[in-house]
C-alpha cells in the first residue's frame, strides 16, 4: 500500500528523521496561510498523489501549472493551490489519465548544497532489508543503476539489530560526506532504518536527500510503500490509505479476494493461480492478441467471487472477448462451470466467451457448460483457446 | 528415489483443525501420505482427520517420530509455525500458508540458515514425489512416477506443465513448488544440487516468473555445475514494470526482473526454453533428446 508524500513525511519526522517544516492544505486559503505559518520569504507548493515525476507532470486542466511550484508570498501559494486543488496531476508515472489533486503540501525551502540518494528495500537474495544509497539524487535511479553501478551503494541489515554506526560511516565515506554532515548522517539513516523495520515497509525512498549549507541532512522528497500483507498489525498505518488513488475496479476485486490488473489491450482473461495467469496473458500476446487485464481468481474462488471477476471483465468496455482458462487441482471444473452459469444469470455475456477447462472434475464441467446451451466456445488446451478468443475479438 | 519426501517420510500437519488443514490433510492421506499426526495449541489430546493431534511439534516428533510438516496456519502465525517445527528437529518443512509478512521470513531465514531444516515456501502448493508421498495441495492425480524434476515458483502453472509431463509418458521424480513470495526459504539452486545427486532424476523443468533474479542465478549455476538437461518456462513476458502480477514476488521494479533478462541468462546457459506454457513438456522432450545426441551437446552456447 502506497500512502501520501506528507503522510510518509509525518511518519518520518515522528521517528526522528529531518524533513523540511510543512503544512497541508486543501483550500488555496489554507495554502495562503501555511505560507505565512512557515513564516519564510519563500516556499514550495507540491501536489499530493501518488506517483512520482511530479516536478515535470502537468495540471491537465492548467497545462501551464507543474505539479511543485515554487512560490514566494501567500497569495501566490493561494494561486498555484487554486491550480492544483481538485484538477488532475499528468506524470509519466500516472498514464494520460492522471491522478486527482485532493491536498497540497506547503513546505518551507531550504538552502541545498548537496543532493543524494537514499532508500531501503528488501534485498531478496540477501533476505534482509538493504539501504541502497548513491551520491546521485534527484537523479532517476534505474538510470543510474543502468549506467554507473559502481555510484550506488548497498549495505543489509538485520531488522531487529536495526543499521549500525559502522554501517552509516561506510556509506558517509562512500557518499564524501564529512564533518557534522557524517554525524547527520548516523542519526538520519539508523533512524531510516527504524522506521522501515517499524512499520513492516516495502519500500522508504528520499529522492533526494539534501545536504544542507549548513551540514544538516533533510528527506526532500518522500515515498514510502507498506507490506500489505503485514497491515493487519499496522492498523494507524492501514487507515491511511486513500482509496481515490486506486483504479476503481482493481479497488472493488481485491475487495473480494480477487487479484486484478487493468491492462491495454482487448481480450478479458479469467484464470486461477497467478503464474498461470500470467502465461494465459503471454499466450494470448503469442497468437497475436493483447490481454485486457490479469485477473487471478485464486486457488479456491467460490460462485460468488467468479461472478464478480466476470462483472469486472464485462463492464470494461475496452474487452471485446473474453478467455476463461481453468486448472482444476484443489477448484473443481464443476465449480466454475456454475460460477459461468450464475454469472451469465446475474450479469449476461455481451462478448464472445472462449472455455478451457481442465483438472479435477473436468468431463462433468464441460457436460454442464455443453448441456446449458450457452453460447459459448469451448477450447481443448492452451494454444487452441488463445488461438480462438483472439479470433474472436476480431469479430 | 526421490528428493526431500518418499514413502517413508512421516508427515505432521500444523493446522491439521482448520478447514484449509483438514481438507487437505485428508487429500495427502487418501494419496497415500503418511500423515502421523497434528497440531494445534490448545488442542492436544484429541484426534482429527484420524491421526492425533499435539499442542506443539517438540511432542508431536517425540510420539510420532515424524520429520516433514506442512504449514497451513494463518499468515500471522507462519513464522512462530515454521521456527517452531526447526526447533523439533523437523528436516522438511513444508509452507503452504499465503500473505506472511516479508520481515517475519526475514527473520525466519535468518534463523534457518543457522540450522539443518529445510523450508519450502511460504505461499507454495508444496511438494510431491508421484505414487509415494504428496505434502501440499497440488490434485494427485495428475502426477505419474518417472524420471523428471519439476521446480517451480507458481501453483496452477506447475499443475499445467506436470499434465503435459504426465501425458507426454514423461513421470516426475519429484515436483516442488518454491512458493510465490519475495523471500522463501529454498532457491532453484538448493534444489537443483539435490535433483543432479538424485539417481532417478535425468532432467529437470524449471518454471520461473518475473520479479527478483532467481532465475538468473539458477542459469549461472546450471551453465557452472549441473549434469543433468534442464528446460525452462518464465511466466509474465507481457508484464508491465510496477503492477504486481497476483504474487507478492511477481513484480518487474527498478527495470530488474524482466523475462527478457530471465531468458537470456537461461539460454546462455544452454537450456531449452518453452516459448509458450503449452510447451513445457515438449521444451522438455527436447532437452532430453538433444541430451542423448552427444554431438548436438558440444554445439551448446554458455
Amino acid at each position: 500500500m502506497k500512502i501520501h508524500e506528507y503522510q510518509a513525511k509525518r511518519i518520518l519526522q515522528q521517528s526522528g528523521v529531518r524533513v523540511p517544516r510543512g503544512v497541508v492544505a486543501d483550500t488555496p486559503q489554507a495554502a495562503a496561510n501555511g505560507f505565512d505559518e512557515l513564516a519564510g520569504s519563500l516556499a514550495v507548493v507540491k501536489a499530493q498523489i501518488h506517483a512520482g515525476g511530479r516536478g515535470k507532470g502537468t495540471i491537465l486542466e492548467h497545462p501551464e501549472q507543474r505539479g511543485v511550484q515554487l512560490v514566494q508570498s501567500a497569495g501566490e501559494a493561494a494561486e498555484v493551490a487554486a491550480r492544483m486543488l481538485g484538477q488532475t496531476l499528468v506524470t509519466i508515472q500516472t498514464g494520460p489519465a492522471g491522478r486527482p489533486v485532493r491536498h497540497v503540501l506547503v513546505e518551507q525551502g531550504c538552502q541545498v548544497a548537496r543532493e543524494l540518494y537514499l532508500a531501503i528495500v528488501v534485498d531478496r537474495a540477501a533476505a534482509r532489508p538493504a539501504v541502497i544509497a548513491s551520491s546521485q539524487g534527484g537523479m532517476d535511479i534505474e538510470k543510474v543503476a543502468a549506467e554507473n553501478p559502481e555510484l550506488i551503494f548497498r549495505e543489509p541489515f538485520d531488522p531487529d539489530a536495526g543499521l549500525m554506526p559502522y554501517q552509516v560511516r561506510k556509506l558517509a565515506q562512500k557518499l564524501a560526506l564529512s564533518g557534522p554532515a557524517a554525524r547527520a548522517a548516523d542519526g538520519f539513516m539508523r533512524a531510516l532504518g527504524r522506521v522501515f523495520a517499524g512499520n513492516d515497509c516495502s519500500l522508504v525512498e528520499i529522492n533526494p536527500l539534501v545536504v544542507t549549507a549548513d551540514g544538516e541532512l533533510l528527506a526532500l522528497d518522500a515515498k514510502m510503500t507498506f507490506d500489505d500483507n503485514a497491515l493487519s498489525r499496522h492498523p494507524e498505518l492501514a487507515a491511511l490509505r486513500d482509496i481515490s488513488e486506486e483504479d476503481p475496479a482493481e479497488a472493488r476485486a481485491s475487495e473480494k479476494g480477487l487479484s486484478y490488473v487493468k491492462l491495454a489491450g482487448n481480450i478479458g482473461c479469467l484464470v486461477n493461480g497467478a503464474g498461470l495467469a500470467m502465461s494465459t496473458m503471454d499466450l494470448v500476446k503469442l497468437h497475436g492478441g493483447e490481454p485486457a487485464n490479469f485477473l487471478d481468481v485464486g486457488g479456491g474462488a467460490n460462485v460468488d467471487q467468479v461472478t464478480e471477476a466476470f462483472r469486472i471483465l464485462l463492464e470494461d468496455g475496452d474487452v471485446k472477448a473474453v478467455l476463461v482458462n481453468i486448472f482444476g487441482g484443489i477448484m473443481r471444473c464443476t465449480t466454475i462451470a456454475e460460477a459461468i452459469l450464475a454469472a451469465y444469470r446475474s450479469v449476461g455475456f455481451n462478448v464472445p466467451l472462449v472455455v478451457r477447462l481442465e483438472g479435477t472434475e473436468v468431463d462433468q464441467g464441460r457436460r454442464t457448460l455443453a448441456e446449458s446451451g450457452l453460447e459459448i466456445i469451448s477450447a481443448d488446451g492452451l494454444t487452441d483457446a488463445a488461438m480462438k478468443v483472439v479470433a474472436a475479438a476480431r469479430g | 528415489m526421490s528428493i526431500l519426501v518418499d514413502k517413508n517420510t512421516r508427515v505432521l500437519c500444523q493446522g491439521i483443525t482448520g478447514n484449509a488443514g483438514g481438507f487437505h490433510t485428508r487429500q495427502c492421506i487418501a494419496y497415500g501420505t503418511r500423515v502421523v499426526g497434528g497440531v494445534t495449541p490448545g488442542k492436544g489430546g484429541t484426534s482429527a482427520e484420524g491421526v492425533p493431534v499435539f499442542d506443539t511439534v517438540a511432542e508431536a516428533v517425540e510420539k510420532t517420530g515424524a520429520d516433514a510438516t506442512m504449514i497451513f496456519v494463518p499468515p500471522a502465525f507462519a513464522a512462530d509455525a515454521i521456527l517452531e517445527a526447526a526447533d523439533a528437529g523437523i528436516r522438511t518443512i513444508v509452507a503452504v500458508t499465503e500473505g506472511v509478512p516479508v520481515l517475519d521470513m526475514v527473520r525466519v531465514a535468518s534463523v534457518l540458515a543457522r540450522g539443518r531444516a529445510r523450508l519450502i515456501g511460504p505461499n507454495c502448493p508444496g511438494v510431491i514425489t508421484p505414487e509415494e508421498c504428496k505434502i501440499g495441495i497440488m490434485p494427485g492425480y495428475i502426477h505419474k512416477a518417472g524420471p523428471i524434476g519439476v521446480l517451480s515458483r507458481s501453483g496452477t502453472l506447475t499443475y499445467e506443465a506436470v499434465w503435459q509431463l504426465t501425458r507426454l509418458g514423461l513421470g516426475q521424480s519429484t515436483c516442488v513448488g518454491l512458493g510465490g513470495d519475495p523471500i522463501v526459504g529454498s532457491s532453484f539452486i538448493d534444489l537443483l544440487e539435490l535433483f543432479d545427486a538424485d539417481p532417478q532424476t535425468e532432467g529437470v523443468l524449471l518454471i520461473g516468473e518475473i520479479g527478483g533474479t532467481a532465475e538468473e542465478e539458477a542459469a549461472a549455476f546450471i551453465a557452472g555445475d549441473f549434469s543433468k538437461p534442464v528446460a525452462a518456462f518464465i511466466a509474465g513476458r507481457t508484464a508491465p514494470p510496477g503492477k504486481r502480477m497476483g504474487h507478492a514476488g511477481a513484480i518487474i521494479s527498478g527495470g530488474k526482473g524482466t523475462a527478457a533478462d530471465k531468458l537470456a541468462a537461461l539460454a546462455k546457459a544452454g537450456i531449452e526454453l518453452a516459448e509458450s506454457p503449452a510447451e513445457m513438456g515438449a521444451a522438455m522432450q527436447r532437452a532430453l533428446a538433444r541430451a542423448a545426441r552427444p554431438e548436438q551437446r558440444d554445439g551448446r552456447v554458455g
